[in-house]
């Protein structure tokens, strides 16, 4: 028979591992393909170093120009709230942090729980918000894909059905912890094939582009 | 004229010839009423049903198990086992508990079926070697566990599977399953089975069952594991005395660490309390005198089906059941050497094309149009 137990039990195991084998096999499918096609050979003589002001621009992109927040500032303020509530909740909650230590051994402090359960309940929010700016913001309505909606849901259904399991609202309990790792799952295998791969290439990008600046001398 | 049969008697009557006063017998269904989480107005009611109840004939059958669950029924106190046995059931074939040996407990097993067809219980303990099964992994008098309990539930009113082993398949089934162990309620598909889980159950648990089915005449609500509702209807998590301390965050690491000796959570010490139902927070063990999470030790979720299988005891509930880093590193490597595989082919098109560019002039464009 299969009730909720097993679920749970498919959930942490063999879909586990089907899961973080797709994930991890598909991203660095994409990162090595990216590093390896590199950029045409510049035959100019570089002006400048390219490490310093790389490095520089990762952090400096980071923080929205005043221009660009004067023009959208729902985009940057919405956007980091629930940037940094999903990693809050990802990176500082002690289950997680149990699951990370064990694939890999390292460990860090958790934040307690309610401070955890405020910052989930802030980004569903937030991110609640970003749909609805998305389905009525004449610009961004027109150019949403498919795929847009997709990345949305997933991310939704992972913050909503953990917020869910964490104050127990649905029962059985081992039925909305299978759905919460169900959805982490889907959200790792569609990670390397989506926009969502923007969590590691995000980085590398501004690298580029800061150490592009910098070879040719121009302000990073 | 012959003897009346002790199922004939009601309880009532059986009580009062035991010399068991109303006083003793209103305690008793009080004690019934608040463990089955009814209202203390419900008592007269248990009182009247069970007055009149009659004491059914119960067939207890052990297969692939280890006595634990007749061990802890044994440490029943409310009702006792002596109690429950003289007073409220008519146990007529239990392996452990019966004098009678051989032969002889073989006909006590078939005379209550044929004299109580129908009518009376069966009480299961142990797994069963699926029909599929060398039946010689476990047999009774030279009868496999399954055609035991095929021929004794025939004409059996309703099943009780007691312990993990009989509701889920427990140790015996655990992976690789080596017998083919299955639940009760894998096998038994047309008579009512009311799943009393745990390794071993709780006690009172066990009687508190028969005792509603006596006092109703029906088996208790059920969830989804055809558990009864009132005893499994809420997690361990829930109802844990140490739960305010998995709220603020505050977790024993070690077994011996300040957080351990300040009674702390065990959740990272891998307590399966928040996927487990069971009564053990609220109903306790030993008389009430303690459980498992207040004696110091996690939750082993030993109500739930598969826990043999659902990864380390010591690890926390967020842990996946088999994953290593180190196959994640070997899925990483693969993809790393795929992505360079495409970028090299990539690559090297890009040089083929080069390669082989042909120019195309105005004038050899023109031509074609």
């Amino acid at each position: 028979m299969s009730g909720s137990m097993e679920f749970l039990l498919w959930t942490k195991g063999a879909m586990f591992n089907i899961a973080i084998a797709i994930f991890a096999i598909g991203l660095l499918v994409r990162i090595a393909e990216i590093f390896m096609l590199g950029r045409a050979k510049n035959f100019a003589e570089a002006r400048a170093g390219e490490w310093g002001p790389g490095l520089r621009t990762m952090f400096t992109r980071t923080v929205a120009d005043p221009g660009t927040f004067q023009r959208a500032p729902f985009n940057v303020v919405v956007g980091w709230v629930w940037h940094i509530g999903f990693l809050t909740a990802l990176l500082l909650f002690l289950p997680h942090i149990k699951l990370i230590e064990s694939l890999t051994g390292l460990s860090w402090p958790a934040l307690p729980n309610p401070v955890i359960s405020l910052v989930t309940s802030v980004t569903l929010v937030a991110l609640i918000a970003t749909l609805v700016h998305r389905m009525t913001h004449p610009v961004k309505k027109r150019i949403s894909t498919v795929e847009d909606y997709l990345v949305w849901a997933v991310v939704f259904a992972v913050v909503l059905t953990g917020w869910l399991a964490y104050y127990r609202l649905v029962n059985p309990y081992p039925l909305v912890l299978g759905m919460h790792i169900l959805s982490a799952e889907i959200m790792l295998i569609l990670l390397p094939f989506t926009k969502l791969t923007h969590i590691f290439t995000t980085f590398i990008a501004r690298w580029y582009n800061g150490a592009a600046f910098g070879r040719k001398g121009v302000q990073s | 004229m012959a003897a009346r049969k002790p199922t004939e008697k009601t309880l009532g009557e059986s009580l009062r010839e035991r010399g068991v006063s109303r006083r003793g017998f209103l305690k008793f269904c009080a004690a019934t009423a608040s463990m089955m989480a009814l209202p203390p107005s419900m008592v007269p009611a248990i009182a009247a049903a069970l007055e009149k109840a009659k004491r059914p004939s119960v067939i207890w059958l052990s297969f692939q198990e280890c006595t634990g669950c007749t061990e802890s029924l044994t440490r029943s106190h409310a009702p006792t086992l002596e109690d429950l046995i003289l007073d409220v059931i008519s146990l007529d074939y239990h392996h452990t508990l019966q004098a009678a040996a051989g032969d002889a407990a073989e006909q006590a097993r078939e005379q209550a079926m044929a004299a109580n067809a129908g009518e009376y219980l069966v009480i299961v303990d142990g797994s069963i070697p699926g029909p599929d099964s060398n039946p010689g992994y476990s047999t009774v008098a030279g009868h496999s566990n399954y055609a035991m309990l095929m021929e004794t539930v025939e004409n059996a009113a309703a099943v009780i599977a007691v312990g993990t082993c009989a509701t889920f398949g427990g140790l015996p089934g655990a992976n690789p399953n080596p017998t083919g162990a299955m639940s009760v309620m894998d096998l038994v598909k047309n008579k009512p089975v009311i799943n009393v889980s745990g390794c071993p159950p709780i006690p009172m648990v066990i009687t508190g069952v028969i005792a509603h089915y006596l006092t109703f005449g029906r088996l208790p609500e059920l969830d989804a594991y055809n558990r009864p509702m009132a005893f499994f209807g809420q997690s361990i998590h829930d109802r844990c005395y140490r739960r305010p301390f998995y709220d603020k965050g505050l977790f024993a690491k070690t077994f011996d660490d300040e957080g351990a000796r300040l009674g702390w959570c065990l959740y990272e010490l891998g307590c399966k309390g928040p996927t487990t139902y069971n009564a053990c927070a609220t109903m306790r063990w030993n008389d009430g005198t303690s459980w498992p999470v207040e004696a110091g030790h996690p939750c082993l979720g030993c109500s739930e089906p598969k826990f043999w299988d659902a990864g380390g005891f010591y690890n926390a509930v967020s842990v996946p059941t088999s994953a290593s880093g180190v196959n994640v590193l070997a899925a990483g490597a693969a993809g790393a050497v795929v992505g360079g595989a495409v970028a090299a082919l990539a690559k090297k098109q890009t040089k083929t094309a080069v390669a082989h560019r042909q120019p195309v002039t105005v004038e050899e464009l023109e031509a074609k149009l």
